[in-house]
């Protein structure tokens, strides 16, 4: 099966972050004493995460976890999933979030963000975002391509992350039950852009996410991510080879598919995540969904709220890795 | 009275006729009906004779006939039959035997024979039939959830999803023809329980489960005490805590993966490459391993969830048992199998002992 057995061994700082967003810890694990906050940090720390390791790991075997009806794992997703991405997120992108406080503390809302990077990093880094920064430790819901889903062992894996396809009814579903959604409308047209393109928006379909959100009564949340696009230069695209292999795109970065595996591995650059203020969607009539061209003129507003902000974001870069 | 004409409070002295009785679930179905008070007789119709007769014995009657023959007729019409219920729609054959090719004619012939037999008869009222959430496919392409609405998309390749798909679609056909007959179609999720049979209770009974490598599919299961008194509902029509005449997505609360069912149950699971799948069936049953099939597979790659509120709603409320309650009184009786969970969980407390202690 595609969930490893991994014991998280960096309890400890997660506590302490925890503790600093004043959220309530959500769940501990079984058996665990009251959080003794004077008990010798070290032994106590490692200890404590021995012990929630190894409830993980009952839990596991035994098979004594909930799975909603998309297929999310919390249990794995959040002792194990974020877990691993969580130093990509901190040490290697160096991600810093803003505007956390745009996205609700309960209830519906779509986040709407820009994509890029050839390999979606930024969707992973953008979910670890919300867990982490939030007050609340919101779980983002991610709306995937079909490819994702299609794939042998990554469909098991994104789905126990808690994404799911990318469609109407699955998003409406997710929203009508109160979860915070991620959408990133230009696919794989941002996804597989070349490098020369970079941080220019690309078309955002005809603004079905939009007419969900307006459908559903919930608010939309801009997002623009920087640093995701420098990850992979990619340089040229052979479409011969995306073809044979059934793939949107097939990338050419001055080190893939050169140095082979090796080539996979993103260039560590500074990244910003910065979220928008929410576009109410509530005070609109629900007839207004049917509208095309306000649809289209709502699409255009989030989609222009987003390249300005990338551009801004830009302006005050220091420098790509730094 | 006559029978199947309509009472004060709705049928009176009604005639029941099941198809499929010799099978399992039917089996369990018939000893219910037979003690519903309104259901005067009760007549079970097949091409073997059921192992077991339910009780009231005055009540039943068995009838051998095959659904495929133009007879059926004879045997609705001779006992004025007011209420069709039609189990004899299967996924793998019965005590019968027969491949593949006789499975599909007992479902979509049997159900063409059984419709026109219907139409001729004008005591009928209420035809109620057992179909599958397969009608949905399972393909990653479509929405992780599916409701009554959603289009139906049976996987390419034929098999027991397509015979379901063309079913609805007769019975659609026949609704129409028919309006003033109320149609029930009740799309079971997987059927399971302590006796259950069907193709993916006799799956979690192979001492060792083949899984398609890379993916853990979403399993819903709807307990075979909750698919009877559910057909029950659908039976009475109208009235208190009855199931009004319509299609309904019949499954128990709450998702499985197939990951943790096998760990649930403690049986271990072996990865196969998906291009091998539709060859291990046939190979294992070779060796005398039954149970296994390319479609079971196809099944077992992505998995379907079903969204159960217009059942709810007409029921007052979910299933006495969900999908995770379901599959647990099934493992009460065929678990654990190699590696029992509550021995896994103790190794693990085991572990953790001896790490506090060194």
């Amino acid at each position: 099966m595609a969930d490893a057995k991994v014991i998280p061994f960096e309890e400890g700082a997660r506590r302490t972050r925890e503790r600093a967003a004043g959220g309530a810890v959500p769940r501990q694990a079984d058996g665990e004493g009251a959080g003794g906050a004077a008990a010798p940090a070290e032994a106590g720390g490692l200890d404590r995460a021995v012990a929630r390791g190894l409830a993980f790991l009952r839990r596991r075997v035994t098979g004594d976890y909930e799975v909603d009806d998309f297929g999310f794992d919390q249990d794995l997703t959040d002792e194990v999933l974020m877990t691993l991405l969580r130093p990509l997120f901190e040490k290697y992108f160096r991600v810093e979030v803003r505007g956390i406080e745009n996205i609700p503390a309960d209830g519906g809302a779509l986040i709407v963000a820009n994509h890029s990077g050839t390999l979606p990093w930024d969707g992973l880094m953008l979910q670890v975002a919300v867990r982490d920064t939030h007050p609340a430790q919101r779980h983002l819901r991610l709306l995937a391509a079909d490819l994702v889903l299609q794939l042998p062992v990554v469909n098991g894996l994104a789905r126990k992350a808690g994404h799911t396809l990318a469609c109407a009814e699955d998003a409406r579903e997710l929203l009508d039950r109160g979860e915070l959604v991620g959408v990133m409308p230009e696919g794989f047209k941002g996804l597989g852009k070349p490098y020369a393109e970079r941080y220019k928006l690309q078309r955002f379909g005809r603004g079905g996410f939009v007419a969900t959100a307006l459908r559903a009564g919930v608010p939309i949340v801009p997002c623009a991510i920087v640093g995701a696009e420098e990850i992979y230069p990619m340089l040229g695209n052979s479409r011969v080879l995306a073809r044979l292999l059934g793939l949107p795109y097939f990338p050419v970065t001055p080190t893939f598919p050169w140095l082979g595996p090796l080539g996979a591995v993103p260039l560590p650059t500074k990244w910003t995540i910065q979220f928008g203020e929410p576009v109410e969607t509530r005070d609109r009539p629900a007839e207004a969904a049917e509208d095309p061209m306000l649809m289209f003129q709502l699409t255009d507003q989030v989609r222009e709220t987003i390249q300005h902000t990338l551009y801004k974001l830009l302006v005050g870069r220091r420098s790509v890795f730094f | 009275m006559v029978p199947g004409s309509l009472g004060q409070g709705g049928f009176m002295g009604r005639t029941v006729l099941v198809t499929g009785a010799a099978r399992q679930l039917a089996g369990r179905f018939l000893r219910r009906l037979v003690k519903e008070p309104d259901v005067e007789r009760v007549i079970g119709v097949d091409a073997v004779p059921p192992d077991r007769l339910p009780g009231r014995a005055e009540s039943f009657r068995f009838v051998r006939a095959d659904l495929r023959q133009p007879s059926i007729v004879a045997v609705l019409a001779q006992h004025a039959v007011d209420t069709v219920v039609h189990l004899d729609v299967h996924a793998t054959a019965g005590p019968h035997g027969g491949g593949r090719a006789a499975v599909k004619e007992i479902n979509v012939l049997g159900t063409l024979q059984l419709l026109g037999a219907c139409q001729k008869i004008p005591t009928l009222r209420r035809v109620v039939v057992a179909s599958s959430t397969l009608v949905y496919g399972n393909s990653p392409r479509d929405p992780a959830v599916a409701d009554e609405t959603s289009r139906l998309a049976a996987p390419a390749g034929g098999g027991f999803a397509q015979d379901v798909v063309e079913i609805e679609g007769y019975l659609r056909g026949f609704a129409r023809r028919c309006p003033d007959v109320a149609v029930t179609v009740l799309r079971l999720a997987h059927v399971l329980g302590p006796g259950a049979e069907g193709p993916l209770a006799a799956y979690f009974r192979l001492p060792v489960l083949p899984t398609v490598f890379g993916f853990d599919p979403r399993l819903q299961f709807v307990h075979e005490q909750d698919a009877v008194d559910v057909l029950c509902r659908a039976v009475r029509g109208q009235g208190r805590g009855a199931l009004a005449p319509g299609t309904y997505n019949v499954a128990g609360d709450g998702v499985l993966l197939l990951s943790q069912a096998a760990r649930r149950l403690g049986r271990p699971t072996v990865p196969v490459a998906r291009p091998l799948t539709p060859w291990l069936g046939p190979g294992l049953r070779a060796l005398g391993v039954h149970g296994l099939s390319g479609e079971l597979f196809r099944t077992l790659t992505h998995g379907r969830v079903v969204r159960t509120d217009a059942l709810r709603a007409a029921t007052g409320g979910p299933l006495e048992y969900t999908t995770a309650e379901a599959f647990a009184d099934f493992a009460a009786v065929h678990g654990p199998g190699l590696l029992p969970p509550a021995l896994l969980g103790r190794a693990v407390e085991r572990a953790e002992e001896a790490l506090r202690r060194g």
